[in-house]
């Protein structure tokens, strides 16, 4: 890996003074006290910019709650919201007995949020960008997802695949229909969140690049400034996006029977 | 020679499959602009259909990030 | 489970060098890495989130609520108590109007009594002097009307004495009677 980024580096330096896109060198694993390997424990930029999602999680609901105020500080506000707009968003979807799996939505809520805002400082690792780390909160989720819906309803889980409220003739084909789109949903949930994340920060690498002609980079500078607010939101709304999908395959699981 | 009209064929399947994120961008703006339009003959309805509002959206943006991914596979994977 | 296998083939395929140019996601050697500090990372904020922070702002979000619940019971109280003294000051104010009344009354009456014996006294004492005024005019009238009849027997006496007639007082005083009778 790090011999290709030693070439990416001599391309930098021949190209020099052309138009050089790299709008997928930020997607690198690399390790952070050099070396090329990179084996599972090697601590690399993606173990470190995770550390401080986690940091950044630990100092938003834990320090800034620290005061334990009645009338609330700004930084116990923003822990309040964050545990309000999640513990509301679960019962509005899910329902008031999904509340049981409240931590753990949280916990996917906030590290994602955490993690998208992170990304988005200049030179940052963006962690959710990679298909590794969004198909493994997917799939914890569609595998979480599942189990539950078989240890609560057992085999009456799989009634959530025959649609009793379509004619008997058209059911079979709804049910195939169901179960690919049900075996779909970890895919989808992984490839919208790094997909997104890695579309914003490629359009704004690549508009980065545009800076290097002088004509341009005005052209470029407002280009990156209204991406990057663009970004902020869309930060937001994939957090929010994730967790929501969340919920309702949850509900599907909870009361499969619509 | 060979090399470089492989080469082609990934650049044009790149920029078509940039047709489906023009494609999905109308479907995103179709979800938005209906549920706006309803929401406007109906306000006090919207606000508890802002969740639905998103995951319409979200489902409507996959696809074109699927198509995306598809560019992005092609330019620099295939 | 999906991700202990991931996990597994990740590192076996590690060194096994991936494409040069591709898109870094799919080099498939950084995934376990990746996958191993992302869990790592998920424990952690799992056990941040549900053994610190959810239960602190579950608690302060308790309290507040049996605060504000506790707050309005004694805004309802207040009210209910300001709504009482409010009431007594009505009672209050309307009893020392009614008071007020009663001592203007009474006080109307003690002066009407006092007014009417005062009167009644004088209209007796009035009474009282015209009847002795009224006596005194009798005796005056009586005591003229008796100095009258002597002046006139004196004087019919004279003026039988001095016709030289011979004065019969009995007579004369019967005539003099009965003139002052008639």
């Amino acid at each position: 890996m790090a011999d290709n980024a030693h070439a990416a580096a001599a391309d930098h330096a021949a190209e020099g003074t052309g138009l050089v896109f790299h709008p997928m060198d930020q997607f690198k694993v690399q390790p952070l006290f050099g070396g090329t390997d990179v084996s599972w424990y090697t601590p690399t930029n993606a173990m470190l910019w995770l550390a401080l999602t986690v940091l950044a999680v630990f100092l938003i609901m834990v320090v800034g709650t620290r005061g334990r105020a009645v009338i609330p500080s700004r930084g116990q506000s923003i822990g309040e919201l964050a545990y309000g707009f999640v513990h509301k968003m679960i019962e509005d979807v899910t329902g008031k007995d999904a509340l049981v799996y409240f931590p753990y939505i949280m916990t996917l809520f906030m590290f994602i949020l955490m993690n998208n805002f992170l990304g988005l400082i200049p030179t940052s690792f963006a962690n959710t960008a990679q298909i590794a780390v969004t198909a493994v909160l997917a799939f914890a989720v569609f595998f979480a997802v599942t189990i539950i819906g078989f240890v609560k309803h057992g085999s009456h889980f799989l009634g959530l695949f025959w649609v009793t409220s379509a004619p008997l003739a058209i059911r079979p084909v709804l049910a195939v229909i169901e179960v690919i789109s049900y075996f779909v949903r970890p895919v989808s949930h992984s490839i919208r969140l790094a997909g997104n994340i890695t579309a914003g920060h490629a359009v704004m690498k690549v508009f980065a690049a545009f800076a290097g002609l002088v004509a341009l980079s005005p052209l470029a500078i407002l280009g990156i400034t209204a991406m990057y607010g663009l970004e902020m939101l869309v930060a937001f709304i994939q957090a929010y996006v994730f967790t929501i999908l969340t919920c309702v395959y949850l509900k599907d699981a909870l009361h499969p029977s619509h | 020679m060979e090399g470089s009209i492989a080469e082609m064929g990934k650049f044009i399947g790149a920029g078509l499959s940039a047709f489906g994120m023009g494609l999905a961008a109308i479907g995103v703006g179709n979800v938005a602009g209906n549920f706006l339009a309803g929401a406007l003959r109906n306000p006090s309805a919207a606000g508890g259909q802002t969740a639905t509002l998103f995951i319409g959206i979200a489902f409507a943006e996959a696809l074109g990030i699927f198509s995306f991914l598809v560019a992005l596979l092609l330019m620099f994977a295939v | 489970m999906a991700t202990e296998s991931h996990g597994a083939e990740a590192v076996a395929a590690g060194h096994a060098a991936a494409e040069s140019a591709g898109m870094p996601q799919l080099a498939v050697e950084t995934f376990g890495n990746q996958i191993f500090w992302l869990l790592v990372a998920l424990v952690a904020t799992y056990l941040i989130l549900s053994r610190v922070a959810l239960p602190r702002i579950a608690a302060v979000l308790a309290e507040r609520q049996g605060t504000i619940t506790n707050d309005i019971a004694a805004a309802e109280e207040l009210k209910l108590k300001a709504k009482e003294a409010e009431a007594a000051y009505e009672k209050a104010l309307a009893d020392a109007r009614s008071q007020a009344n009663e001592i203007v009354e009474a006080t109307r009456a003690e002066i009407k009594a006092d007014l009417d014996a005062a009167l009644e006294k004088a209209d007796a004492e009035i009474a009282a002097k015209a009847a002795e005024s009224e006596k005194a005019i009798a005796e005056i009238r009586a005591n003229a009307a008796e100095s009258a009849a002597e002046v006139a027997k004196d004087t019919a006496k004279e003026l039988i004495a001095a016709l030289g007639g011979e004065v019969d007082g009995r007579s004369v005083t019967a005539a003099v009677n009965a003139r002052m009778k008639g």
